[in-house]
């Protein structure tokens, strides 16, 4: 027998073919059967009244750290898993900086069971790019691709070695595969805690000049180049480097790019006296970059926006700046905190939900992000002018380290939809 | 004259920085500095104000001079000092910071006086402690003392800190001591410049209110007071300067450098001094021209002055349910 439900009443969203308007969406055995105007429920079947609220594809989060395994106290599978569906993802990709990291196709595989197991948001998983993180050997990216594994990527260490980086590309276009980049030249990024300025100055801190990044940038997009291989390049923050993008992608050449919500909704005065919950690499940069990362996803040289999800505990945070771990959850601030593009006027609706559906999917080649009929019904429908304040007390994460508690925002999640089964409901 | 009938209050729990106080209040801590200046002067040098009070000296980071002149006045205050040497290398440094203050915090001291290696760290202290909190060095952040009693030598050898020219030479991007200064000496009016390589320069230090130089004789043409830094080498990640045969030729300051500034400029140093590096010792030892040991001297009233203002509020508490 066919299980069945439909949403009535809902404003459709899809930026993958600029759908916008009121209707309906019907889902039959998990997948989405019929969308458009007036729907009815042919049998038996559950109808939830959307009561106008917007239904949209489930976010794709393009990057997170789930701390599985090894750091089951600051996140897990299982927690992420939650946090991810309260925040209307549901898909999400994990980094391989684990303990141990994931380098090997039986540690694909756990992720894969474990994804199954938690049976919440779909949990994939990038492989390490080398061997341990260690920026040397290469992995087996054929066959960790066969394992699972979406792309592949040191997480938040560059890839320093040129020679290795370009290897990495090279190898990757063999079986078409994708690399993805930290963008900070590591000697420049060792000497800073946070951005180079006055405030660094006045604080006492070492500074990452911004050129940092567009140095690593730049050289990665000549590798690009010369290989062919396709180039992702992770959480843009300076106007350098998303200008280097944009011409790159000018040119014609392979290359991606993703931010994260911190972004474009902070700068670095964010640090103030030392919030350590302020620290994230690469840093928080100043107003001029910041709007530079607004203005890339306005003209789409930025593709995507990740949560860079990443759960530390207090102890880890509780530190001299200096000292203290790099890091924000992100999971569940990354829909209100995009959606102020929004409500500011930055970007359109369905431009600011491209960039958190259609695009990651496309980077990845996801069959998910759009609202096609036959597609796995993985669905959010969230209100989108509710106003609230960011509560870390109400995250369903393990971990607490966001700068954003007690944000005033708009939008609420208020239900999580994945292969039409509903995994998260909001309850005021 | 007894300490503690001055009129103008101290409004704050803790002294973390020199940023974020007012004319006024740098004042009444140079007011009362002078005080103890002379109290220290006298065969009888001991008080009671601080008595039955207990002054922690935390030192994260090797220090003699600055542990030895809290100690003295807390000593010469009346008050009961212990001094407690913590080495931030040998434990992982944030658990030790944050376990030592929850430690210490159950003692019941009345004033903690510490110095850590980490910009921002006695700050973090200070939020986890029910006392008040001295900061005698953070890192490359601040040391507010070490300005008060720069602030004390000037404005009793000049009689006034308003409308000086004061060049601050050396080490800059790794000196609390200059972060400190150059806000004391903006906040009171004097104009200030620095002097350095472009190395040891932190970036857009112009923001905070200072003419910036990368030669000695532009530098201290003209200038009222030049103060030199040591060069921080323990602080240096890699080479900032190629030698210091090299530094001391271009940076280092003797009697040729100086010689373009006013006939009368003030020399001073925080120590402790690296002759032949940043400092010619003839220069150092300059009887008319040298504060160095003055500052010294200052050191100790100064920090008698900032024991008796943050103490000066405290009563007993309630006893616990």
């Amino acid at each position: 027998m066919t299980a069945r439900s439909l949403f009535r009443n809902a404003r459709l969203l899809d930026p993958a073919t600029g759908l916008d308007r009121p209707g309906d969406l019907l889902v039959e055995d998990g997948r989405i059967a019929a969308l458009g105007g007036k729907l009815t429920l042919a049998g038996e079947g559950e109808t939830v009244d959307c009561a106008g609220a917007c239904l949209a594809p489930g976010l794709i989060d393009l990057r997170v750290e789930l701390r599985e395994p090894g750091a089951e106290h600051q996140e897990s599978m299982q927690s992420g898993a939650l946090a991810a569906v309260a925040g209307g993802v549901t898909t999400m990709v994990a980094l391989p900086n684990t303990d141990p990291v994931i380098d090997d196709m039986a540690l694909v595989e756990f992720v894969a069971r474990r994804s199954r197991d938690v049976s919440l948001a779909r949990i994939r998983t990038y492989a390490a790019a080398t061997k341990g993180l260690k920026g040397r050997e290469l992995t087996e990216f054929g066959l960790l691709a066969g394992a699972g594994a979406l792309a592949f990527t040191d997480g938040g260490q560059a890839i320093a070695d040129a020679v290795v980086m370009r290897r990495a590309l090279a190898y990757a276009r063999t079986f078409d595969l994708l690399v993805m980049q930290h963008p900070e030249e590591p000697s420049l990024a060792a000497v800073g805690a946070m951005n180079e300025g006055e405030v660094a100055t006045r604080l006492g801190l070492g500074g990452i000049t911004p050129a940092a990044e567009v140095i690593m940038v730049e050289r990665d997009l000549r590798l690009c180049e010369i290989t062919g291989g396709r180039l992702h390049i992770a959480h843009v923050s300076t106007a350098a480097a998303i200008e280097a993008i944009r011409q790159a992608k000018r040119h014609g050449l392979p290359v991606t790019c993703d931010t994260a919500p911190h972004y474009f909704a902070l700068n670095e005065t964010a640090v103030g006296d030392y919030r350590t919950f302020a620290k994230v690499s690469p840093p928080l940069r100043g107003e001029s970059d910041r709007r530079a990362v607004v203005a890339g996803l306005k003209d789409g040289t930025i593709d995507a926006i990740a949560s860079d999800h990443s759960p530390h505990d207090q102890d880890s945070k509780r530190l001299p700046f200096a000292s203290a771990a790099s890091g924000i959850v992100g999971l569940e601030t990354l829909l209100p905190l995009t959606l102020e593009l929004y409500h500011n006027g930055h970007l359109s609706l369905l431009e600011a939900l491209r960039p958190l559906t259609e695009r990651p999917a496309a980077i990845l080649r996801l069959p998910a992000g759009r609202l096609e009929t036959g597609a796995a019904a993985d669905l959010v429908i969230f209100d989108l002018e509710r106003p609230r304040r960011i509560d870390v007390d109400a995250f369903r994460s393990k971990s607490r380290n966001s700068p954003f508690d007690g944000r005033p925002v708009q939008g609420q999640v208020l239900r999580t939809v994945i292969a039409g089964r509903s995994v998260f409901t909001h309850r005021d | 004259m007894s300490a503690g009938t001055s009129s103008l209050a101290f409004p704050h729990r803790h002294l973390l920085g020199i940023e974020g106080l007012s004319p006024d209040e740098i004042t009444l801590l140079l007011d009362r500095s002078e005080i103890y200046v002379e109290q220290s002067r006298q065969v009888d040098k001991k008080q009671s104000l601080l008595r039955g009070r207990t002054v922690i000296n935390l030192f994260f980071e090797n220090s003699t001079r600055t542990r030895t002149s809290f100690e003295l006045a807390g000593k010469r205050l009346g008050g009961d000092v212990i001094n407690m040497s913590v080495q931030a290398s040998s434990i992982k440094k944030g658990e030790t910071l944050i376990d030592t203050a929850m430690t210490l915090t159950a003692m019941h001291p009345d004033v903690l006086v510490v110095r850590h290696p980490e910009s921002g760290a006695v700050q973090l202290l200070a939020e986890k402690v029910d006392c008040a909190v001295i900061n005698a060095g953070d890192g490359s952040h601040e040391h507010p003392t070490q300005a008060l009693l720069d602030a004390l030598t000037i404005r009793r050898r000049k009689s006034r800190l308003q409308g000086l020219s004061v060049a601050i030479c050396g080490d800059i991007l790794h000196s609390r001591v200059a972060r400190s200064n150059i806000a004391l000496l903006n906040i009171m009016g004097a104009r200030v410049r620095v002097v350095a390589p472009r190395t040891l320069l932190p970036a857009e230090i112009e923001r905070l209110g200072v003419e910036v130089f990368h030669d000695m004789t532009a530098g201290l043409a003209g200038v009222d007071i030049v103060m030199m830094l040591r060069l921080q080498t323990e602080r240096f990640h890699g080479s900032f300067v190629p030698s210091i045969r090299e530094y001391f030729h271009f940076f280092g300051l003797d009697y040729a450098k100086l010689a373009v500034a006013k006939p009368d400029a003030l020399i001073m140093h925080p120590g402790p001094m690296n002759r032949g590096v940043e400092i010619d010792t003839a220069v150092a030892d300059d009887i008319d021209r040298s504060a160095i040991r003055q500052q010294v001297e200052m050191g100790v009233a100064v920090r008698m002055a900032c024991l008796e203002v943050l103490t000066r509020e405290l009563s007993n508490r309630a006893p616990a349910k």
